[in-house]
């Protein structure tokens, strides 16, 4: 009956998006001197805008370093961006106060990468899932027991663990109470910053597969950010290309998977371990050399340093994300 | 919504049967520290002689032998039966005295100890987890008050207050936060960077909440072995104190005034009763908290888990 229901919750890009990240910057300071003189700014996230819309994943990937978690950290505010709005259900985050803040919180959670450093190592699990219920009193007193209860039969654990201690888990075991901790206060998106890098093959696939369930079962939205392109091809409805801090490309799984536009993309594409080795492609594109440092990004567009396709007009003009379904932030994207 | 019709299928049934099975064992992280400390020989002879040093306080009146403050006696009785450690240059029993004068230093030890490590804590957490201006202006008092000769001030501040236990207890519990504060901070500025710490914001705990809940109870091991340290260290200091004549004032005993007795080279060269006891006394209090201490910190170092 609910499997039903679900099936109808499927993603319509008509409606109105729950997340509008508009022209998002984080730049840290680079200080020098006993003064602390400012003396650059080390560009993490360089200005992305993008939209996910009520119950789809929008999976944001990239190399290390791209700037995949600064935007998922600064969406559920854990830092402040230098610039830029992020509007949730049509309100601007920036306009709250400390207070009103504190009630939205709950509506957008994360899921952390290291299951290990996520989980209080003091806290018996009842007592770190009962927290958040207690502390904004979304449930009565007597209610907290069965809600936790609930929550661990959700995410697959028994509920005989609330007593136990963090250490006392596996990996996986540990995942799963980092995502009944973001889910059990009903929030409506989650960030999933990398939830599965840190896990065994076969247990990601345990942690995907009850990611993927949870989404119909609570019509959740995510943000799900990887750079197993295994893990973000399976749950992503989306995906956004981020290389240095910007956006390159973004359209539907099916579109960038099979007709990468931006160089970049296909290069990041060719990068993906095929196991059939009479699918692989013969033709691997290997890119020359490291990524820029983003102190110090490169003019124009900020790949031309390792594009194969680079022309003059890439090293002077910043190309800008083009396309309706299927974006491109190329001069001249691939066919 | 209904709960019921979900997948707890993602794990296989053995797996679980094999996970419940193993509920009995709850291990908390006391108990395994608790469990380390007790293999930690040393760790453990010290807190038999530190008991053993506690009892005797608590207990003075009763085991003392005599009136630690009754004079009445021979001057500067060698011991005898009557007298088992002799008697002073006034005529009082000295091993009632050795009795009595542990509640000074234990309660010098503890008292000075528990107000630092507050104060310490409670500045050393603003400092870490506010960061910024706060940050920089507890951590420059930090460095001020680290600067001064530590000896100096608190016998300027003794005399000034007037010598007296409670007085000693206050200032060296005022002085003596510095490193705790820089330790703490230490701590929480690790700390606060942790994904739980993250997790408590996300979630939308206040900052209080997060600092005392989340925080300071992973900070506690370090401040914990800091503190038997500063028991000891606070010991010896009354101790000194008391030997220059700014400590605690006679007729109430300390180790420490017992000790000014020393200064004279008859009492050193022919009366060893005097001085030799409560000299013992300051050592065996000192080592055994320090053992206790060597075998706290063995036994919350991380790098020594399993």
């Amino acid at each position: 009956m609910i499997l039903e229901s679900l099936k109808e919750t499927t993603i319509s890009t008509e409606s109105s998006p729950i997340l509008q990240v508009r022209n998002l910057k984080q730049h840290y300071p680079i200080t020098k001197g006993i003064l602390s003189r400012t003396v650059g700014h080390v560009k993490a996230v360089d200005g992305i805008s993008f939209d996910i819309f009520p119950g789809e994943t929008l999976g944001l990937v990239g190399e290390s370093g791209c700037g995949k978690s600064t935007t998922g950290r600064a969406i559920v505010q854990l830092e402040k961006p230098t610039e830029g709005e992020i509007i949730f259900e049509g309100k601007n985050l920036a306009d709250f106060s400390s207070r009103e803040m504190r009630k939205i919180r709950t509506d957008l959670q994360i899921i952390f990468q290291d299951p290990y450093s996520s989980l209080n190592p003091r806290k018996r699990i009842g007592d770190l899932l009962s927290e958040p219920l207690l502390f904004h009193k979304l449930v009565e007193p007597f209610e907290v027991k069965k809600k936790v209860d609930d929550i661990l039969e959700v995410v697959g654990l028994p509920r005989a663990y609330v007593g136990r201690y963090p250490h006392e888990f596996s990996g996986g075991q540990r995942q799963r109470i980092g995502i009944a901790r973001a889910l059990i206060l009903n929030p409506k998106l989650i960030v999933c910053d990398e939830p599965v890098s840190a896990l065994d093959v076969s247990i990601q696939a345990q942690v995907l597969n009850l990611l993927k369930d949870l989404q119909k079962e609570f019509q959740l939205t995510f943000l799900f950010i990887g750079h197993g392109l295994g893990a973000v091809k399976y749950i992503s409805d989306r995906i956004a290309v981020m290389y240095l801090g910007n956006i390159v490309e973004i359209a539907k799984t099916e579109d960038i998977f099979k007709n990468p536009k931006h160089p970049y993309s296909s290069a990041l594409l060719s990068a993906y371990p095929v196991p059939n080795p009479h699918l692989r492609n013969k033709e691997k594109i290997v890119l020359q050399g490291d990524v820029p440092s983003p102190a110090n990004p490169p003019s124009g567009c900020k790949f031309h340093t390792r594009c194969p396709f680079v022309q003059s007009k890439c090293r002077e003009e910043v190309p800008v994300l083009k396309g309706i379904d299927h974006s491109v932030a190329c001069h001249f994207p691939l066919s | 919504m209904s709960l019921q019709n979900l997948n707890s299928a993602v794990i296989p049934n053995s797996e679980l049967a094999k996970q419940q099975g193993e509920l009995g064992k709850e291990e908390t992280y006391l108990r395994v520290i608790a469990t380390r400390f007790l293999k930690h020989k040393l760790a453990v002879l010290g807190m038999i002689m530190f008991t053993l040093i506690v009892l005797m306080a608590i207990f003075a009146p009763v085991i003392a032998p005599h009136d630690p403050f009754e004079i009445g006696y021979e001057f500067e009785a060698k011991p005898s039966a009557e007298h088992i450690l002799g008697t002073d240059q006034v005529g009082r029993d000295v091993l009632s005295r050795l009795i009595y004068a542990s509640r000074v230093s234990l309660s010098v030890g503890l008292g000075a100890v528990a107000i630092y490590v507050v104060i310490g804590t409670i500045l050393g957490a603003i400092a870490g987890y506010m960061g910024k201006w706060a940050d920089m202006i507890i951590m420059r008092i930090t460095d001020v008050f680290m600067s001064f000769p530590f000896l100096m001030v608190i016998l300027v501040l003794v005399s000034v207050m007037g010598p007296s236990l409670f007085n000693i207890i206050l200032v060296l519990g005022f002085l003596g936060w510095p490193p705790i504060a820089r330790l703490v901070r230490g701590s929480v500025l690790s700390l606060r960077e942790m994904d739980y710490v993250k997790a408590g914001v996300a979630l939308g705990y206040t900052a209080p909440r997060i600092l005392i809940n989340h925080i300071l109870p992973n900070a506690l091991a370090p401040i914990l072995v800091n503190a038997t340290f500063g028991i000891a260290a606070a010991i010896i200091m009354e101790a000194s104190l008391s030997f220059l004549g700014m400590g605690v004032q006679p007729p109430t005993a300390s180790w420490g005034n017992m000790l000014t007795e020393a200064q004279s080279l008859t009492v050193l060269a022919q009366q060893p009763w005097l001085w030799i006891p409560p000299g013992l006394m300051i050592v065996l209090a000192v080592i055994s908290i320090n053992f206790m201490g060597d075998g706290l910190r063995d036994a919350v170092d991380p790098k020594s888990f399993k």
